[in-house]
C-alpha cells in the first residue's frame, strides 16, 4: 500500500451487532487511519474483543458496514489461543503459521521480544507469557498493514508489558502499519496510542488519550484515578521516534499531534 | 504362502495405512473421532442404498459419506443442540436406519458382518483399484490443503481473519475424511473405520516432534498394525479388521512405554 493513500486502514459504521437477545454492539463508528495506533478500552462484557473480531470479518454484522482498504495485509493476536497437545509443534512452526519470513527477521524479531532461545523448542513446553510473545512475534513478522492486539500483554508482568508496546510502536515506526488493539494497561499502553475508543457496548467517548482522560463520561465508567491516569501521564510531540531515536516526520498528511511516552528504545 | 488373495490383502491393508495415516492426524489434531464414528456409520445406508439401486456399494458409500460430511459441516454453524451430541444422535440413528434398510432386503445375497467386520481377505482387483485411486485423489487433495489445514487446526480466527485458510479448507477437508472413511471401510468394517484412523496416530504422538514427522510415523504404525493384522488373520483364523485394530491398539501401548523412557532420558 502506497503512503499516499489517504482513506483510513479499517473503518466501521453504524456496527450493530445482537447475540442471544443481547445488544453486543450498539450503533459503533471506529476508525484506524494509516500508521495510527488506536486504543479499545471499556469494562468487562463491554465488546471489545467482539468489535476486533467484527474489523476481522470474524463476526457478522447486524447493521452498519465494515471497511477495509483494498489489499489490506491483516495480523491478529487473539485473546485466547490453546495450543492442544495432539499436535506437536516448535516455536518456529507457529511463527511461520500464515506465512514465511526471512530467517533473519524471524531471529531479529525473537531476538527483540527477549525469547531467542526458543526457536526450535516445543511451542507446547512454553510458559504464558512466552506463548504471548511468541503470538505477538508470529503477528509482527507478518508484516502487515493493520496489526490488531486482543489484549497482548496478558500473562506478562509490567515490565513485560512496557517492552512489548515499545515493540510495537516500533513496528509502526518502521514500516508504518496501523494498530487496533484492546488493553488494560491504561497507564503503559496511552503512551504509545493516537486515539482512544471507549467501548462499552456503544462509543462512549473516543479522542486523544489526554482528552478522554477528562471526558465525564470515561470517568464515569472507570472513575477519577483512571482518568488522571490518562491525562496527566503524557506530553505532545508531532512527530514519531524511530528505533534508532531519530525523528521521523508524520507518515501522512494527518497531523501526528499524538502523545509519546519517555521510553525510547536505543 | 503368497497366493494372490493374500498379497491383494497386504497391498490393499498398506494402501488404507498410507491414506488413513494422515487423514487420522489431522482427525486426531481437531479432535474430530466422532465426526468420523458418525460417516462410518452412515456408510451401512450406503450399502442398501447401492444394493437398492443396483450400482456398486462403494459408489453407495461414498455418496452418502460424502452428503452426511456436507451435512455435518452444514450443521456444525447451529448453536441449539451441542456438537457432540448431534454427532451422538446421528451417529447411531444413521447406523440403525442401516441396519433397518439392509434387514428389508432378505432377498438379496448379503454379508452382514463383511461390511461391519470388514473382510480384507475378499478384497478383489476391483476393491484395490478403489483404494489406490481414491487414495491416490485423497492424498493429493491434501497436500495441497496441508499447510492451511495445519494453520487451520493450530487457529481458525487467525486463519481466517488473516485471510489464510477458512470455511473452503475446513469443507475440503470435510470431504476428503468422507472419501477415505469409505475406502478403510473395506478392510476393517464399519464399526472399526474409526479405530483406524486414531490409533495409529495416538501411537505416533508420544514418538514425534512435528506434524510431518508425526503422520511419517503414523503411516508406519498403521502398515506395521495391518502387517501384523493380516498375518494373525492368516494363522489364526482371527477376523482380519478386528486383528488390525488390536495390533494397532498393542503398538500404541509400546508406545506410551517407549515415550516414557523417552521423557526419563530427555
Amino acid at each position: 500500500m502506497t503512503g499516499t493513500d489517504l482513506s483510513p486502514a479499517a473503518s466501521l459504521s453504524g456496527a450493530v451487532m445482537k447475540r442471544n437477545g443481547r445488544l453486543v454492539l450498539d450503533h459503533v463508528d471506529l476508525t484506524v487511519g494509516r500508521g495510527e495506533i488506536v486504543t479499545v478500552i471499556g469494562p468487562n462484557g463491554a465488546g471489545k474483543s467482539t468489535l476486533l473480531r467484527a474489523v476481522l470479518g470474524l463476526e457478522t454484522l447486524d447493521e452498519g458496514t465494515l471497511r477495509l482498504a483494498p489489499g489490506l495485509r491483516l495480523a491478529y493476536l487473539p485473546q485466547r489461543y490453546q495450543l492442544d497437545h495432539a499436535l506437536p509443534l516448535s516455536v518456529r512452526r507457529i511463527l511461520t503459521l500464515t506465512h514465511t519470513p526471512a530467517e533473519e527477521r524471524l531471529q531479529a524479531m525473537l531476538e527483540e521480544l527477549n525469547i531467542g532461545r526458543l526457536l526450535d523448542t516445543s511451542a507446547l513446553r512454553l510458559s504464558g507469557g512466552e506463548l504471548q510473545r511468541v503470538m505477538l512475534a508470529r503477528a509482527l513478522l507478518r508484516e502487515p498493514d493493520l496489526l490488531v492486539l486482543d489484549e497482548p500483554t496478558q500473562n506478562v508482568d509490567a515490565t513485560g508489558a512496557l517492552e512489548i508496546y515499545q515493540v510495537v510502536a516500533r513496528q509502526r515506526a518502521r514500516t508504518g502499519c496501523s494498530v487496533l488493539l484492546v488493553s488494560h494497561d491504561l497507564n503503559v499502553v496511552m503512551a504509545a496510542t493516537d486515539r482512544v475508543y471507549c467501548l462499552n457496548g456503544h462509543i462512549c467517548c473516543s479522542g486523544k488519550p489526554t482528552d478522554v482522560g477528562r471526558d465525564r463520561a470515561f470517568v464515569a465508567l472507570f472513575g477519577e484515578a483512571a482518568g488522571q491516569t490518562l491525562a496527566p501521564y503524557t506530553h505532545h510531540h508531532d512527530h514519531v521516534h524511530a528505533p534508532d531515536g531519530t525523528v521521523e516526520g508524520g507518515h501522512h498528511d494527518h497531523h501526528h499531534d499524538h502523545p509519546h511516552g519517555h521510553h525510547h528504545p536505543h | 504362502m503368497f497366493e494372490p488373495f493374500m498379497i491383494r490383502a497386504v497391498l490393499a491393508g498398506l494402501g488404507i495405512a498410507m491414506v488413513a495415516g494422515p487423514l487420522g492426524c489431522f482427525v486426531v489434531w481437531r479432535r474430530m473421532a466422532y465426526f468420523g464414528d458418525t460417516l462410518s456409520h452412515a456408510g451401512l445406508m450406503g450399502i442398501a442404498l447401492g444394493l437398492i439401486l443396483g450400482v456398486d456399494p462403494t459408489i453407495g458409500v461414498l455418496t452418502t459419506c460424502i452428503l452426511i460430511g456436507a451435512l455435518l459441516f452444514s450443521l456444525q454453524f447451529q448453536r441449539r443442540v451441542p456438537t457432540d451430541t448431534l454427532l451422538g444422535v446421528l451417529s447411531h440413528s444413521a447406523l440403525a436406519l442401516g441396519l433397518i434398510a439392509v434387514s428389508t432386503m432378505q432377498n438379496i445375497r448379503f454379508d452382514l458382518t463383511a461390511y461391519l467386520f470388514g473382510d480384507i481377505l475378499a478384497i478383489t482387483d476391483a476393491d484395490l483399484a478403489w483404494i489406490y485411486g481414491g487414495g491416490f485423489i485423497v492424498l493429493g487433495a491434501l497436500a495441497l490443503l496441508w499447510r492451511r489445514l495445519i494453520a487451520l487446526t493450530v487457529n481458525e480466527d487467525i486463519s481466517r481473519a488473516e485471510g489464510y485458510a477458512g470455511t473452503g479448507v475446513r469443507l475440503g477437508f470435510t470431504v476428503l475424511i468422507a472419501i477415505t472413511v469409505a475406502i478403510a471401510m473395506k478392510i476393517v468394517g464399519i464399526l472399526l473405520v474409526t479405530a483406524l484412523l486414531i490409533i495409529p496416530p495416538a501411537a505416533a504422538r508420544r514418538l514425534s516432534r512435528g506434524p510431518e514427522a508425526m503422520t511419517l510415523v503414523t503411516i508406519a504404525v498403521g502398515s506395521a498394525a495391518t502387517i501384523a493384522g493380516i498375518s494373525a488373520s492368516f494363522a489364526w483364523d482371527f477376523p482380519s479388521g478386528a486383528a488390525i485394530v488390536a495390533a494397532a491398539a498393542a503398538i500404541f501401548a509400546l508406545s506410551l512405554a517407549a515415550g516414557g523412557l523417552m521423557r526419563l532420558r530427555a
